[in-house]
């Protein structure tokens, strides 16, 4: 392998380079431990924490926001996205509170309160 | 009247760390005012995730990050008026402002000036073609998206490529819209290099630089746009204009700091900054009037704000104790390669650190900043790359200051 990225763990965005093959790659040009690590599982296997909205039924024109409470596995986005599309809740929700449980290995939860 | 010691006019990121830090300073009568239903300013739209690495050391979602500071806000008991928008600040630091109940006028010993910003608008770009509906800044989409649950388009052009067009390229294309182009006037993109990255590349997204829209197609509803790349001067290239169809326009192209209130109390402004002129603490050149947050200077990132407004914080806690600086101050100065400094004015007695804050006027590779007073090198700094993006900070020591007595210009040369 011989791959030039970026990291998007902080806004700092180091010119990452990977090489080697299998389990034994080699990181170059990360500022942090973070980077290393996710170096390795961009070119492994990529996941990205998704934040998206889900509409509250019992109020007018209200959204409560959302976010996998861990990243998910890349390829996987879009079908998290269209569970969270077709959910719904009703207030008062609490930040932190579970939308939907055990997707891709992790739980959706709110990320705002709404009283 | 009333009075209080502290007024924070704003009660997003900035004002409510300020608030914070002047009650921890020891002067507890601090008030919030905000003219939203509720306190976080523009991070109650800004869902996505990469918030608080910095200043907090996790990584938060815009609305996580607001409730950090609503939570530190509640606990110490600090009043926040909502729903209350100020109409005027006076030199002599009376603040007016209104709400269901009627007018407020508040006597205050301090004030903190902490508007944020506002969106430039399509009017402010020249943009020719007609006038249908489907043309939005794209703020204006992301709360219509996030906060209320509007659906704006379905096909989707998008002019700018600062972090916020970036982040709602991304957005949009999660909830279903197919975004055709980020169009970027300038030979570069003004957002971080991690969102062209996460936004745009992780969804085939076309980044085009040195290109603009030409102009709008549609009558009621927008059908399209005429696309063209631009010369040096930021002219259109008739022979490079295309045709996009779309139902949809987003405007990212800047930000303006919300200076009415700053301007009407005879506060003056940076011309480059757009926000007023201060020293270290923040303070303008209006005594015991503060600035800090985006209606100072326009951030990159919410946790640099948070620091920002700590500083202006202390400093009106320092002004109410009558204990802020008072000696001798020195100018400072944009030299070759930076566009802009802030604090445009340090105190050299202050007897602390002071940490200079700037941008550079273009993207360059290895970089060398050099912190001068007249011959005298205060301090130095090489950076692997520096963007007009990111902003840039450079300590000086206290000592090194102290002997400052020439206008501290920093400047660039590339390695």
């Amino acid at each position: 392998m011989d791959r030039s990225l970026i990291c998007i763990i902080c806004p700092r965005g180091c010119a990452l380079h990977v090489s080697g093959e299998g389990d034994a790659l080699t990181v170059t040009g990360n500022a942090c431990p973070k980077g290393g690590q996710y170096a390795v599982d961009e070119c492994t296997h990529p996941t990205r924490t998704v934040t998206s909205i889900v509409r509250v039924a019992n109020r007018e024109d209200t959204m409560v926001s959302v976010k996998t409470a861990a990243p998910i596995p890349k390829e996987h986005i879009f079908d998290v996205m269209q569970k969270i599309r077709a959910a719904e809740v009703n207030a008062p929700i609490e930040a932190g509170t579970v939308i939907l449980a055990d997707l891709f290995g992790t739980d959706v939860i709110a990320t705002k309160t709404i009283r | 009247m009333i009075t209080h010691d502290i007024v924070v006019v704003g009660g997003g990121p900035a004002g409510m760390a300020a608030a914070v830090a002047a009650y921890d300073a020891g002067v507890t009568d601090v008030v919030i005012l905000d003219r939203e239903d509720s306190v976080g300013g523009i991070l109650r739209q800004c869902i996505h995730n990469g918030f608080g690495l910095h200043k907090l050391g996790r990584e938060l979602t815009g609305p996580e990050y607001a409730d950090v500071y609503r939570a530190e806000v509640e606990k110490r008991g600090i009043k926040v008026y909502l729903e209350t928008t100020v109409t005027a600040v006076t030199p002599d630091r009376v603040v007016t402002a209104r709400n269901r109940e009627g007018i407020l006028k508040i006597k205050a010993g301090a004030v903190v000036l902490a508007m944020g910003c506002r969106e430039r608008s399509r009017g402010a770009l020249n943009i020719s073609g007609t006038r249908p509906a489907g043309v939005y800044s794209a703020g204006t989409a992301q709360k219509l998206i996030n906060c209320e649950g509007y659906m704006v388009g379905r096909r989707v052009v998008i002019l700018g490529s600062g972090d916020i067009g970036l982040i709602m390229a991304r957005r949009m294309s999660f909830e279903g819209a197919k975004v055709e182009a980020v169009l970027e006037i300038m030979p570069y993109s003004g957002g971080l290099t991690r969102n062209i990255v996460q936004c745009l590349e992780d969804y085939d997204i076309p980044l085009y630089l040195s290109t603009t829209v030409a102009e709008i197609h549609g009558r009621e509803r927008v059908t399209g746009v005429t696309i063209a790349e631009v010369d040096e001067r930021r002219q259109v290239k008739e022979e490079t204009k295309r045709y996009i169809p779309c139902d949809t326009v987003l405007l990212s192209c800047g930000l303006i700091p919300e200076n009415e209130l700053t301007r009407a109390a005879g506060i003056p402004i940076d011309p480059v900054t757009s926000g007023a002129l201060v020293d270290e603490n923040r303070e303008t050149a209006v005594p015991g009037i503060f600035a800090c947050g985006n209606v100072l200077q326009v951030h990159d990132l919410v946790d640099y704000v948070s620091d920002e407004a700590e500083i202006a914080g202390l400093g009106a806690a320092d002004f109410v104790k009558g204990v802020g600086p008072a000696g001798n101050t020195v100018e400072t100065k944009a030299g070759h390669g930076v566009r802009y400094v802030l604090p445009q004015r340090v105190h050299t007695d202050k007897g602390a650190d002071v940490a200079l804050f700037m941008r550079v006027t273009e993207p360059f590779g290895r970089v060398r900043f050099t912190v001068k007073s007249g011959d005298a090198v205060l301090a130095t700094a090489v950076r692997l790359k520096a963007a007009p993006g990111e902003m840039e900070k450079i300590v000086v020591k206290n000592e090194k200051l102290a002997a400052a007595t020439a206008p501290i210009t920093v400047s660039l040369e590339v390695l």
